[in-house]
């Protein structure tokens, strides 16, 4: 009897003991050795802490941008010389070219026809107002210097201008191509003189036929870089 | 027309603002550094700076650089010196321009056209915004310049450059937009109108140099009239604009 109960508190150890030991009992963790370390490594005493500076590419401030004021005298065809204001941007492409845009304005007077018949007046004081704009570029032909006396030089383009553009003048809108020669100086390295000739060429049938009409000006004018 | 240009001038340039200049110092590290008295390659070279030395940028204008040495002297280095010199991070001062390889790449283009919309003299300024290399979106503003009428027209379309690897790309367009006629003084019983128009078009665009490109184009336009009949306008133009 006593056997009997040994045996079977025998095999419940021996039971109890191959359930733990079956191959799909997880649950244990069991302890894996560490890796053996790898042959001619050493060991790793210092991470190197090397900090890349950033490289920009510089930040520096662009002059090519050309804008001014100037005032001249404006010869519409047919209706006497008068006073022209206006106004001129420039962007600078390259030291040979630039792109240009200018708007001016001018009052027209009498033509000798009006002047002389003593009649009633071809237009109205709004339609003899001419006013122009044009957009094109320009080539600084002759760069160079100019000398004032033994001390002072300053920096000049001789430049031609090609642009078209539209006028306002006897109550409508005329296509009109213009066509200048201009001398800039440097008085500064920002500030600039403009000397300028245009030719603002366009049809036009104020007097009863359809005429091309050159519209010559001559200005002054001042302009800065930025 | 006219005046609106030139108000449109007077505002473009109050709004103009002017970058702060930014000192930046470049150490030489060629055997000379150039300086001469003007921007340009036909203006004497009045003082050179040695290797080692260093100078400060002041400002660019197109390709040429002020810069100042330690002794004051003042004037201008070409692009092309300027980029052997090297900034205080011990590197090659590096310029970043536009080039033939950002040409098809790029985002902006503003360029001014100038054609024949119908018989009549037309002038344009367009801007343009690229979503991807191939499609762009378009704004245009024309003025309309003719014997018999004048006018104003605003569109806004789309562009597709099939192949913006190549330095001639021909391109397609296609858009809408207001077209605003008044007949000239002298013509009498015809009124101003305003009417919308359809436009599809075909183009071509050429890298020249640095930022700068030649487009011509070439649309036919349908204005969708009160009339009984639309009118069908052809139009082709050709000019220059800059991408940035």
């Amino acid at each position: 009897m006593e056997n009997r109960i040994r045996i079977l508190l025998l095999s419940a150890v021996v039971l109890a003991a191959g359930c733990s030991h079956m191959p799909w009992r997880k649950d244990a963790p069991e302890a894996e050795p560490p890796p053996p370390p790898e042959a001619g490594q050493a060991p790793v005493v210092i991470e190197p802490q090397v900090e890349r500076r950033e490289v920009k590419p510089a930040k520096i401030d662009t002059e090519n941008w050309e804008a001014g004021i100037y005032v001249g005298s404006l010869s519409v065809e047919d209706f006497e010389v008068n006073p022209v204001f206006g106004a001129r941007i420039a962007y600078h492409i390259s030291e040979d070219f630039f792109a240009e845009a200018i708007a001016g304005t001018s009052d027209a007077g009498l033509s000798s026809f009006e002047r002389l018949s003593g009649g009633a007046p071809l237009l109205t004081d709004s339609e003899r107002q001419f006013t122009y704009y044009s957009l094109g570029f320009g080539w600084n032909a002759l760069p160079g210097e100019i000398f004032l006396g033994g001390k002072h030089a300053y920096n000049s383009a001789l430049y031609l201008t090609l642009g078209a553009g539209g006028t306002r003048f006897a109550g409508d809108d005329h296509f009109t191509l213009t066509a200048g020669a201009g001398v800039r100086v440097l008085l500064k390295d920002w500030l600039a003189v403009h000397l300028d000739m245009r030719d603002h060429v366009m049809e036009i049938d104020v007097l009863g036929s359809n005429k091309t009409s050159h519209n010559y000006e001559a200005s002054l004018g001042v302009t800065a870089f930025f | 027309m006219a005046r609106l240009a030139a108000c449109g001038l007077l505002i473009f340039l109050a709004t103009m603002g002017v970058a702060g200049a930014e000192g930046l110092s470049v150490t030489v590290a060629d055997p000379y550094l150039e300086l001469r008295t003007g921007p340009g390659r036909g203006f004497p070279v009045f003082h050179v700076v040695e290797r080692g030395e260093s100078v400060e940028v002041e400002t660019r204008r197109t390709d040429w650089f002020q810069v100042v040495d330690a002794g004051g002297h003042e004037g201008w280095v070409h692009k092309s010196q300027m980029a052997e010199t090297l900034i205080p991070a011990g590197v090659k001062m590096e310029i970043d321009d536009p080039g033939r390889e950002d040409f098809g790449t790029h985002r902006r283009e503003v360029g001014l056209l100038v054609g024949d919309y119908g018989g009549a003299n037309v002038i344009t300024v367009y801007g343009s915004y690229a979503f991807n290399e191939h499609l762009a979106g378009e704004v245009a503003l024309s003025h309309l310049l003719g014997n018999f009428s004048d006018g104003q027209y605003a569109t806004i379309g789309v562009t597709h450059v099939p192949v913006p690897e190549w330095r001639i790309q021909p391109f397609l367009s296609i858009g809408t937009g207001v077209i605003n006629v008044q007949p000239k003084g002298t013509l009498t019983g015809t009124q101003e109108r305003t009417d919308q128009v359809a436009y599809a078009g075909i183009g071509v665009r050429a890298y020249i140099a640095r930022r700068f490109i030649v487009r011509g184009e070439y649309k036919e336009y349908v204005v969708f009239t009160d009339r009984d009949e639309n009118e069908e306008d052809i139009e082709w133009k050709i000019g220059f604009a800059f991408f940035f």
